[in-house]
């Protein structure tokens, strides 16, 4: 029952290494950013699911409620996300460069035109 | 005045950043700007070495809000080194990027790209700066978006997939840092590096701060290119552009190596690292492969700036291994091998920066004849290639020096007639520019080429006397990297 209850966090072991399996094996530049948004987002929830706690409330400042859920991981999670947006547009951003000059986006193509240096 | 010294230098490039791209029609008044702005940020942050010099650690409540619960900015002489370090480079290379960029840049988007390098700037500023283990990871993806838009920006179309590699690997390497706060943050509560110090001890015998070791271990590993963790670096600095090479080669490695050195030292503290967890067996031989297998491959390279990038590879082993010796003695020659590597590389990828912008490459073949055409930039590079070998009277020859002791202390020789003959290496490859540019014909397109402008060949030579000057005077830097290697040896107070 106690692996149940880590529910969770068995969601966020899964989704990190579905991500981060497709940052290694695909060769498509668009889905190795899809990878890493999925790898990124595993830590999210990772974080969100550690702030809570169980019959805690919301953290608003109610009279007779004692316990509540922890709102920091919360905020530093906005800004993770904010980062993790900023960064899919950088990497988006490239890979549209990558199209125009290379007229690919599969990596193997890639290295092809380059040669082998 | 002095109360906010702490948070000027990352808030002058910070607020210069935005002025900057405000300046698009003006891509000259963009230039001054940026410069002004690092001028000041490296008049704040000497101000601020004096200062810490002085009174020793300064700590700084970001907006007033108390630590641990607020961001804490904490200087001590351990961060303000590698503060004065990118400080310094990047104030020093801005007189030489008007030119080098004008000639690799279009002109609509020079006001964008110092903006980046600005931004890039203000991210590692703040990573050295600040004490707040989430902090942390804000500014190095802050630094590290920057960066991918300035490396994006070279010539060569390679420059953009160069970039999408190191935005990859980057971006792992940042996730993974996110994941040990995290942990960190379950089993503390806090994410203020001096108070982790403070609590990990009573938690530190559970598995989950041992993963986030683990994940922080890693995390930084990725972005200060430990071997062989260093894919992203040699494409990224060969076909960036030239100033952006100079400066990342300068100071984006070595800001993550602090941070290594800031969580093993003295946010986990000695024991957890390096008796518990025996960190000394994993990064000891990693570093001896890191110096010896780049320096190899290095040899065989065509291309100068390319060879340059391993030899950074290289010399991040070197730190590495005095970080691996956990004595006072190690970690003072890696803190110096810091500062003397930053310098010596960035004097040696300015010359090649002058070569860049006559000859138009860096090629050997481009290079070939330059000894005649370009003598006072080649008289540089052959200068600071010195340095790089470790030649007495160069700085180079300062952290080999110490290296050696260091070993001899913990009972290493081997490691001494090992580092003798990795300088042999650096001194096969850099034999092999100076081969091409002094013995050589140039080519023919290069046979009219001059000496490079003085914006460009002056501060190439400042950063190269530098590597002189501080190789024959040398209390300044090795008494700084001392009280560093003692302030981070003797953990949080």
């Amino acid at each position: 029952m106690d692996w149940l209850g880590l529910y969770n966090y068995w969601v966020v072991v899964i989704l990190m290494m579905a991500g981060f399996y497709i940052v290694i094996a695909q060769g498509n530049l668009v889905k190795k950013i899809v990878g890493l948004n999925i790898f990124q987002t595993s830590v999210f929830i990772f974080f969100i699911s550690l702030a809570k706690l169980d019959g805690g409330s919301a953290p608003v400042y109610v009279e007779g409620i004692t316990e509540y859920s922890n709102p920091l991981p919360h905020v530093l999670i906005l800004t993770a996300i904010v980062v993790g947006v900023a960064l899919t547009a950088m990497g988006l951003a490239l890979v549209v460069r990558v199209h125009e000059l290379y007229g690919s986006i599969e990596e193997d193509e890639i290295h092809e035109q380059d040669g082998s240096d | 005045m002095i109360d906010q010294l702490p948070a000027l230098p990352v808030v002058i490039t910070m607020a210069a950043a935005p002025l900057v791209m405000c300046l698009l029609r003006w891509p000259w008044l963009a230039w001054a700007t940026t410069t002004a702005a690092c001028w000041a940020a490296l008049a704040a942050t000497i101000a601020l070495l004096h200062h810490v010099l002085d009174v020793g650690t300064v700590s700084y409540a970001m907006g007033g809000w108390e630590p641990p619960f607020g961001i804490e900015y904490r200087i001590d002489a351990a961060n303000v080194f590698v503060l004065l370090i990118i400080a310094g480079v990047s104030a020093l290379i801005m007189p030489f990027a008007k030119r080098s960029v004008e000639s690799e840049i279009e002109a609509s988007k020079i006001p964008f790209f110092y903006c980046a390098f600005l931004l890039a700037n203000c991210g590692l500023l703040g990573v050295t700066a600040t004490g707040d283990a989430f902090n942390i990871f804000v500014f190095f993806e802050i630094a590290a978006i920057a960066s991918y838009a300035l490396i994006a920006m070279g010539k060569d179309r390679r420059a953009v997939m160069a970039s999408y590699q190191y935005l990859v690997m980057g971006t792992v390497g940042t996730t993974f840092l996110l994941i040990g706060i995290g942990f960190l943050y379950i089993m503390t509560g806090t994410l203020n590096l001096n108070d982790l110090a403070h609590r990990l001890p009573e938690v530190s015998d559970t598995n989950t701060v041992r993963a986030a070791f683990a994940f922080l271990a890693v995390g930084v590993s990725l972005k200060l290119a430990l071997f062989p963790l260093h894919l992203w670096l040699p494409n990224a600095y060969t076909y960036a552009p030239s100033m952006v090479t100079v400066f990342l080669s300068a100071t984006a490695t070595k800001v993550a190596i602090y941070v290594l050195l800031r969580l093993f030292y003295s946010v986990f503290g000695i024991e957890f690292s390096f008796e518990e967890l025996s960190m000394n067996y994993v990064l000891f031989p990693l570093a001896l492969l890191g110096i010896l297998i780049p320096s190899i491959v290095a040899v065989f390279q065509n291309n100068a700036k390319r060879m340059l990038a391993y030899s950074s590879v290289a010399n991040v082993g070197y730190i590495i291994l005095g970080i691996s010796f956990a004595t006072t003695l190690g970690v003072m020659a890696s803190m110096l091998h810091i500062f003397n590597h930053a310098i010596t590389k960035a004097a040696l990828f300015m010359a090649l920066g002058c070569v860049v912008y006559r000859a138009g490459g860096t090629s050997l073949e481009r290079m070939a004849g330059m000894g005649q055409r370009m003598p006072w930039t080649m008289a540089a590079f052959v200068l600071a290639g010195l340095s790089l070998i470790g030649i007495p009277l160069t700085v180079g020859f300062i952290t080999k020096w110490h290296l050696i002791l260091a070993s001899l202390e913990t009972g290493l020789w081997p490691i001494a007639v090992f580092l003798l003959g990795t300088s042999l290496l650096a001194v096969i490859y850099i034999w092999k520019v100076v081969e091409a540019a002094y013995f050589r014909e140039p080519l023919a397109e290069n046979a009219n080429v001059q000496e490079a402008p003085l914006s460009l060949l002056v501060p190439t030579w400042v950063l190269t006397l530098l590597c002189v000057v501080f190789g024959v005077y040398t209390p300044f830097t090795v008494g700084i990297a001392e009280t560093a290697a003692e302030t981070l040896m003797g953990g949080f107070l």
